[in-house]
């Protein structure tokens, strides 16, 4: 009886082991079917230049293509086989996308940029607000505006961000323009205040749990010093919540570069290499987004996007791991002499 | 001077006592301004869209190229969807969160393996998650089957309701995970340690004692992480959601409407968006019924909990 | 001992509730300028709330009520027109556990002062060098004042806890338990300063270690069930004490 019961023992915490497993094999599989289908790039890109070579003469007595073309894409175009691979690098290191035209190209530049131009707008509107209402909450906020506080930032959490995207759409992108009078209607900014109020939560509820978790001696320690609350808060608390405010926003930094839906609709969408907020703006997700649906699988272009799904997948685990180790650890250290 | 200042404890500088209230008051601004945003949004999409939310608009299906009628398909799929999802992430997930809380050790590598990876997923946008939806479950999966099963036409190997689904179950299994595990460690020792020390086995006192307690805490759990699903548009872009549809999905691997995808068409690739404001109002409005009711409900069963913990 | 022995610190039937429990009842006594006085007591006695309704540190609890007087120099702080910022510039506290700011050693001492409004740097470095001097802490420092004060030992972070308190020129200070989590080492320098300090400062110091009470302190009080129950000079309390609960504890029956 005893033994067979240990054996059902073991058995259940050896299949409670294998689901668990399961979440370090999404990870794996993830990485490795977005990584293998971006790295298609480069056979695809060999047999689309092999198949478009055929085409280039007739390319070249259309005017307004040629007038268009980088010089790099013409270095390719005049020696198709030999310069594949450095055309590939040159096409996607290159200043336009134009995935669809007869000489396609796939210049991931602009959408980098329009990328980071959104999401640091988003952060610069998000950041300031989130932890300074997150240090009302943790430190001036009497209980029942701490209770009222902590549930609307959930609602606003949980509003689904093609609902925001619409928001901006319709409310913002009018706001905006008569505010400041822009020729476009929905641009970076727009998108970027969308992506803003999409982050707002993250930021505010991450500073506000690193507050509300500093040693409360600290506080107190402050007042006994003849300090003013005020000054207890800023000079003291915060300062020493750094790390954790920090790993809030690369968080928020990570979230604001991987939204989708929002600037998609709300930030005009055009592929501009231009660092101005007010031009429209379009994204690695953006893009992946609005295109994905309609390439041709196994085409270059289907492999480009794969690629862009990649460059995000890279860069927002390098800021979460940014976040999680380095500014964890730095947290701990600090408190490290106090949790005696 | 005051005959106040002359004890020695009257209040000093005004100057530092302005900078003070000037200081507190830009933090109650900041505070003030994101609830009235939250509260702003659900007021704006209330007044706007709810009027437009008839009995019609419900239950009928689309008319006129998606100009008049109703919704009834996309909420239809929307609810199929978000199901499909549940019964595949949320067991899944309760599970991972059940070894990371009864069996981990804190410091094995396995425990800390499965950790980051839950970190890790959580962090990934959501539009990586279509792209794996596409590239692993509608590719790999999909087209596997079908050649196993020697169809001659494609049957699993396209974007189908399963594939979102399964899709959705992955992006939504850390906050299953996060959650569920919260609730788990929420059970106080002293109750496992008695169900030990009555000759109860782990399992046994994971069925009896930790599993009934921490369940309103699995719920909570499981129904934040359905809202969070019910609301994700970007990735099932490409693994099924389709615009319009001529009839309701017959099984999952059929194509289906959603209703954030209806939103995001409606609103930004219909040819006359004007026309269509108001049916675009009221998607948005049956959307976030549908989220915040789930959302709601999660929210007060969790102050509940802890309410009673803080109690107890 | 010096004749004119002037209260600085009276209080009048002292009561403190936290919620309905009446944790200080009716406290009444002068505590005196320029001498070392202990409060002892078994732990919960009220010995620890006495002191910080001292500096109106019980404002911060939020069940907490308190009536009578504290007389600090003749004036009530709990007064309605006395801001309770200057009664804790004047009253220093030091706690139990040390709680050093997760800043450099420098900006800790530096923190009290740069309240006050801006200091030229010199008179800043100069001010955090007494003060550190003071608590007998700058030789062990000086060469690294711009570390993370968390680097210090505990003793060293009393001590600068220390230093921090009087940088701001308090006339009391206010010791809750300050040895309680030390070494023997670092509490003997933390005695041998508070000697030292008693020139300046009136000190006002709370232990449940008996024997430091008597070591340190020119007066003792013993707390028991929220009230005074003995006040004397240390010398007398020990040796002869008047109520047979002093007694009792001091000779080690409970407690």
């Amino acid at each position: 009886m005893q033994r067979y019961r240990r054996y059902g023992e073991m058995l259940i915490e050896t299949a409670i082991r294998a689901v668990a497993f399961l979440s370090i094999t999404v990870i794996a599989l993830i990485f490795l079917f977005i990584g293998r289908e971006a790295l298609g790039v480069f056979s695809a890109a060999e047999s689309s230049i092999h198949a478009e070579s055929s085409d280039i003469a007739a390319e070249v007595y259309n005017p307004e293509e040629s007038s268009e073309s980088t010089p790099a894409p013409t270095a390719a175009e005049q020696t198709p086989q030999e310069t594949a691979p450095s055309s590939l690098w040159a096409n996607l290191l290159g200043s336009t996308w134009q995935p669809v035209s007869r000489q396609p190209k796939y210049g991931i530049l602009p959408l980098v940029v329009g990328t980071l131009k959104i999401a640091l707008i988003a952060v610069a509107l998000a950041a300031p607000l989130a932890i300074l209402a997150a240090l009302y909450t943790a430190f001036f906020a009497p209980k029942w505006m701490q209770e009222l506080i902590k549930p609307v930032v959930e609602l606003l959490a949980g509003f689904p961000s093609v609902v925001i995207g619409f928001f901006c759409l319709m409310v913002v992108a009018s706001a905006v323009q008569e505010a400041l009078g822009t020729t476009y209607r929905l641009n970076a900014l727009v998108g970027g205040i969308g992506v803003a109020i999409a982050i707002l939560p993250v930021i505010f509820t991450i500073s506000e749990d690193t507050f509300a978790a500093l040693p409360r001696r600290l506080w107190e320690a402050g007042l006994a010093l003849g300090a003013r609350p005020w000054e207890v808060a800023f000079r003291i608390m915060l300062p020493a919540a750094i790390p954790g405010v920090f790993a809030a926003v690369l968080l928020g930094l990570g979230r604001a570069v991987g939204e989708t839906m929002i600037v998609l609709m709300a930030s005009g969408n055009a592929p501009l290499l231009s660092w101005s907020v007010l031009a429209p703006a379009r994204t690695l997700s953006a893009t992946i987004g609005a295109e994905m649906g309609e390439v041709v699988w196994g085409s270059l272009h289907y492999h480009v996007l794969f690629l862009l799904g990649f460059l995000l997948f890279v860069a927002t685990l390098t800021l979460n791991a940014a976040a999680e180790l380095w500014v964890r650890r730095r947290l701990l250290q600090r408190f490290r002499g106090m949790s005696s | 001077m005051s005959a106040r200042a002359q004890h020695g404890f009257a209040p000093g500088g005004v100057e530092k006592r302005l900078i003070g209230a000037v200081a507190v008051s830009v933090t109650l601004i900041a505070a003030l301004c994101i609830v009235g945003l939250s509260i702003g949004l659900l007021g704006h999409f209330t007044l706007a869209g709810l009027p437009h939310v008839t009995w019609e608009f419900l239950t009928q299906p689309p008319r006129n190229n998606n100009t008049e009628g109703g919704i009834f398909p996309a909420i239809y799929g929307t609810v199929l969807l978000v199901l499909l999802m549940s019964i595949l992430g949320v067991p899944i997930g309760t599970i991972t969160a059940l070894y990371l809380s009864e069996y981990a050790r804190e410091d094995s590598p396995f425990a800390r393996a499965v950790r980051f990876a839950v970190n890790t997923l959580a962090g990934i946008p959501s539009i990586v998650f279509g792209l794996f939806g596409l590239g692993f479950f509608v590719q790999f999966v999909g087209k596997g089957m079908d050649r196993m099963l020697g169809h001659e036409q494609i049957v699993w190997g396209k974007p189908a309701l399963i594939w979102a689904a399964a899709t959705l179950a992955v992006l939504t299994l850390p906050v299953v995970i996060v959650s569920v595990e919260e609730a788990l460690r929420s059970v106080p020792r002293l109750l496992r340690e008695a169900a030990l020390a009555v000759g109860a086995t782990r399992w046994q006192m994971i069925r009896r004692v930790v599993l009934p307690h921490a369940l309103p805490g699995i719920l909570t759990g499981s129904i934040l992480a359905v809202s969070r699903g019910a609301g994700e548009v970007a990735p099932i872009l490409f693994v099924g959601v389709v615009y319009s549809l001529p009839e309701l999905p017959k099984g999952i691997t059929s194509q289906f409407m959603e209703l954030g995808y209806h939103l995001f068409v409606l609103s930004t690739q219909s040819p006359d968006v004007e026309a269509t404001k108001p049916l675009q109002y009221a998607t948005t409005v049956v959307l976030l019924l549908l989220t915040f009711a789930l959302n709601l409900t999660a929210i007060l069963i969790r102050s509940r909990i802890r309410h009673i913990q803080r109690v107890s | 001992m010096a004749p004119a022995l002037e209260p600085k610190i009276r209080t009048f039937e002292l009561n403190v509730y936290y919620g309905y429990k009446h944790a200080l009842q009716d406290v009444t006594v002068d505590i005196y300028a320029n001498r070392v006085t202990a409060f002892i007591g078994p732990s919960g006695c009220g010995k620890s709330t006495f002191l910080r309704a001292l500096n109106r540190m019980n404002d911060l609890i939020p069940s907490a009520r308190t009536t009578g007087r504290v007389e600090i120099d003749g004036i009530n702080i709990y007064d309605p027109s006395v801001d309770v910022v200057e009664v804790r510039r004047r009253v220093g506290m030091v706690f139990q556990q040390s709680v050093v700011f997760p800043k450099s050693i420098y900006e800790n001492v530096a923190f009290g002062l740069r309240l006050n409004g801006r200091i030229p740097k010199a008179e800043l470095d100069e001010l955090v060098e007494y003060s550190l001097r003071r608590a007998a802490l700058w030789e062990e420092v000086k060469d690294r004042l711009h570390h993370s004060a968390l680097e210090l030992s505990g003793g060293q972070q009393q001590r600068l806890c220390i230093a921090r308190a009087i940088a701001v020129n308090p006339e009391i200070l206010l010791m809750d338990e300050p040895c309680s989590a030390l070494d023997p080492i670092s509490t003997a320098k933390i005695e041998e300063l508070i000697d030292e300090l008693k020139s300046q400062y009136t000190i006002v110091i709370v232990t449940h270690n008996m024997q430091q009470a008597a070591r340190v302190s020119d007066y003792t009080g013993f707390f028991y069930l929220g009230r005074l129950i003995e006040y004397n000079r240390t010398r007398e309390l020990f040796t002869n004490p008047q109520r047979k609960e002093t007694e009792d504890y001091i000779t080690g029956r409970f407690g």
